[in-house]
């Protein structure tokens, strides 16, 4: 009998506890797709990891509809004139491309699906705080998703994913149905942000303190206070943008006293921090998966750790950089540029404290681990362009061309996206029990890098020189880079089924995975795969930091002597 | 990862430890949720505080169309629900259950009446041509932007108005628990958090009236 000096969270005084090490078995009996079964089950479940997974199953969904978009957008661009469709039609694709990426896909790719299932089991919870309203969350988006439909069905919508006023008080597109969509749904993440904070306070495992939380968590602890902070300034804004049109309420139109600057600065007091509560999560995934592959302690825990947070506060600080040329005072820009460059600063801790992570580090090129270096690679090519956007004088040139839409992508898909990619690849053997095939892993990985540069670089280019985003035309010098966009992005869409398909195929005949394939530190892992209903058959006692990988793996796996366990 | 002890009483959901952890994360929540709620309205407000620089002369003329009596009246009605919210939760703690269910009962009665002066005050504009936007017909203001100061007005208390309606149905429903018995000194969760919610719909009156009626 072993015993271990810990501090629980319920109490925060430090007590002795006597535990035993629970080795998890490599061949578990029950698991959580065992327990329940059936299509009511599964409706009607509040088990976080089934709910990760209902989210996974809708954000794939959605991220097939917007990637159908995107590859019909950059097929019509492959000539400068009309290719195969209307402009209004492609005003419609475009804008709908931007509303489901944006709202239906990566906001809630990383927290709601992986967050979901990973986030209890590091903890070494059971559950999230509250279950109820995890499934609630989950409905929420189904009905704000079905709101966005009524809308595809009944005129679409054709003013871009920001609802820019005027234009979206006078459209002739079904607004209002988008508007009371997104505002639904904007409660779904602000009750997962509410849901995880509660958790991370409240139900860690004894001897998880604050600084032996793995940081995929101080992520989405960071991500959750923005979720909370900023979620609900889009709600009033797209409720007044529906009152708007609905009432003709005049706050934002000008005829009857309003501003509609006022509408960009309330939206972006949103969007700017949504743009974080995409990015947040990924740098979780990326601290999680360096480790994990180089074997070795996070380069500045406590660096990454803070960062997130301090990535959060300035990010609430940022938003007027969206609105340089929208007749902002010269002191407000000038302000709003300053704050914009501070933002680099965490963001570049960050990125040299996972390099210096790799430092020495014994590195496994599995499948999530080049997905981080594709992350790493892209990434930073997306903070750089940001800063060079944040610039005034060069702002003025890029604002509203393809180098703006080159850069969000660098930072949204090359960022975000590929993270999602990284932890869904790195977690897939603890969700599904089963391994992909790698070969094909790494084929998928390699043409999804190969395919986002091919697409994206051109666009810098061509956004440098003059080519404004969102245009169903263009002139004959640009039409090499949008046509070497457009094969870029059809590779994607190869390297996507790629995935799809070696996915599907190890749910049916892949190997068994084992409860800890990579010889990771993390709880997560120190279970079975896939887990059962309640994560652990017992307590979990945690008395290293998920990144000691100097220490044994008996001392990981610890728990609570003598339960009985009869529950 | 509960302490499995044969203690564990029912109204503890399976991923708490104890009592305690689970009243704690509860309450932990429901704050979070409030902060969210502040910033939501914090958009309002801010609205508020531009169109009010922008026109200060119109938001003087306007705030003397708005019944201060009647305003006055509702800021009593409402602090006194929330008093009789908080006395319900004592009761709760000291396993008063008669007393539990009188004072939502009561609180519940004072929403109502909230809603029922509200209901005249909206219903007297209305008479006189003072819709939101550019459905205003009145002519009383001479001012050329007169219209804005109520589209504020009616956001403001009209989102105002949605919480007391959410909360009217959370007290009901936690009235409806307490008639069953679930609460007791042990366990009054759903009580002490829809009494957090019930003080910010409160709170948020408080800052509206001064800010619409009482402008001089």
């Amino acid at each position: 009998m072993l015993t271990a000096e810990v501090k629980p969270a319920s109490t925060g005084t430090k007590k002795t506890l006597k535990v035993k090490r629970y080795k998890p078995s490599e061949d578990p009996k029950n698991t959580y797709l065992t327990d329940e079964k059936g299509l009511w089950a599964w409706m009607t479940t509040v088990d976080h990891k089934k709910i990760g997974l209902m989210y996974l199953g809708s954000v794939t969904f959605f991220f097939l509809v917007g990637g159908i978009l995107a590859l019909l957008l950059r097929t019509e661009l492959l000539t400068p004139a009309k290719t195969f469709i209307e402009a209004d039609t492609y005003n419609q694709f475009f804008t709908l491309h931007g509303a489901i990426m944006v709202f239906f896909v990566l906001i809630p790719s990383i927290p709601a699906a992986l967050g979901n299932f990973v986030l209890p089991m590091q903890l070494g919870a059971k559950d999230v705080a509250f279950p109820r309203l995890n499934l609630a969350s989950f409905y929420i988006y189904v009905i704000g998703a079905i709101f966005t439909f009524i809308a595809l069905a009944n005129n679409g919508l054709d003013t871009g994913w920001t609802f820019y006023t005027p234009y979206s008080t006078q459209s002739s597109s079904s607004v209002i149905w988008v508007t009371i969509g997104v505002f639904i749904l904007g409660f779904s993440s602000i009750l997962t942000g509410t849901n995880f904070i509660a958790t991370i306070h409240k139900l860690r495992a004894p001897g998880i303190t604050w600084g032996k939380l793995p940081l995929n968590l101080w992520a989405l602890y960071a991500t959750s206070i923005i979720q909370v902070l900023a979620t609900p300034v889009l709600a009033i804004t797209v409720l007044l943008l529906t009152m708007e049109r609905a009432l003709g309420i005049g706050i934002f139109d000008p005829a009857l006293g309003g501003d509609p600057v006022l509408f960009q600065h309330f939206f972006w007091f949103y969007s700017h921090p949504a743009v974080y509560i995409m990015a947040v999560p990924a740098f979780g995934i990326i601290s999680e998966v360096i480790t994990t592959f180089s074997k070795k302690h996070i380069f500045g825990y406590w660096a990454i750790a803070l960062s997130s947070l301090a990535i959060a506060f300035i990010g609430f600080l940022v938003w007027g950089h969206h609105m340089f040329t929208s007749g902002q005072s010269a002191v407000a820009t000038t302000v709003f540029s300053f704050l914009t460059f501070l933002v680099g600063i965490p963001t570049g801790i960050k990125v040299l404290n996972w390099v210096a992570t790799l430092y020495k580090g014994s590195i496994e090129m599995k499948t999530p681990m080049i997905y981080v270096f594709s992350f790493l690679f892209i990434f930073s090519i997306g903070g750089f362009t940001g800063i060079m956007l944040g610039t005034l004088s060069a702002d003025i040139h890029l604002h509203d061309t393809y180098y703006v839409v080159a850069h969000f992508h660098y930072v949204m898909m090359g960022g975000t996206l590929i993270s999602f990619l990284a932890g869904l690849h790195y977690w897939w053997p603890k969700m599904t029990g089963k391994m992909y095939n790698e070969f094909q892993a790494k084929v998928g990985a390699a043409l999804i890098f190969i395919g986002f540069n091919t697409t994206f670089l051109p666009q810098f280019i061509m956004g440098s020189q003059g080519m404004p985003r969102r245009y169903y035309n263009y002139i004959d010098q640009f039409t090499i880079f949008h046509q070497t966009s457009t094969i870029g992005s059809y590779i994607l869409g190869v390297g996507f089924l790629l995935i799809a398909y070696y996915l599907a195929k190890s749910l049916k005949s892949g190997e068994k995975a084992g409860s800890n394939p990579w010889g990771s530190r993390g709880l997560e892992w120190q279970t079975t795969s896939p887990p059962d209903f309640h994560n652990f058959d017992h307590t979990p006692v945690v008395i290293n930091g998920p990144y000691d990988y100097h220490r044994p793996m008996e001392e990981f796996q610890l728990g609570l002597a003598n339960e009985d366990k009869d529950h | 990862m509960a302490n499995h002890s044969t203690s564990h009483p029912t109204h503890v959901h399976h991923h708490f430890v104890d009592s305690d952890q689970q009243f704690d994360t509860a309450k932990l929540g429901m704050w979070v949720f409030l902060v969210n709620e502040i910033l939501f309205f914090g958009g309002l407000f801010c609205a508020y505080i531009i169109y009010r620089a922008w026109y200060p002369e119109l938001f003087q003329m306007a705030a003397l169309e708005l019944n201060t009596f009647w305003g006055a009246v509702n800021t009593v009605v409402l602090i006194g629900s929330s008093l009789t919210v908080a006395m319900a939760i004592r009761s709760a703690q000291k396993d008063q259950m008669k007393g539990l269910k009188i004072n939502l009962l009561i609180t519940i009665g004072l929403a109502l009446v909230f809603m029922v002066i509200k209901g005249f005050e909206y219903a007297h504009k209305f008479e006189l041509g003072i819709f939101p936007g550019e459905y205003y017909t009145y002519e009383g203001i001479d001012h050329p932007q007169a219209a804005i100061f109520f589209s504020i007005y009616y956001m403001l208390t009209g989102v105002h108005a949605v919480h007391v309606l959410i909360g009217i149905g959370l007290i009901y429903w936690i009235y409806l628990r307490a008639k069953k018995g679930e609460f007791s000194s042990e366990y009054y969760t759903p009580v002490e958090i829809t009494g957090l919610y019930w003080h910010l719909v409160d709170l948020i009156w408080i800052f509206l009236f001064p800010l619409l009626y009482l402008i001089e």
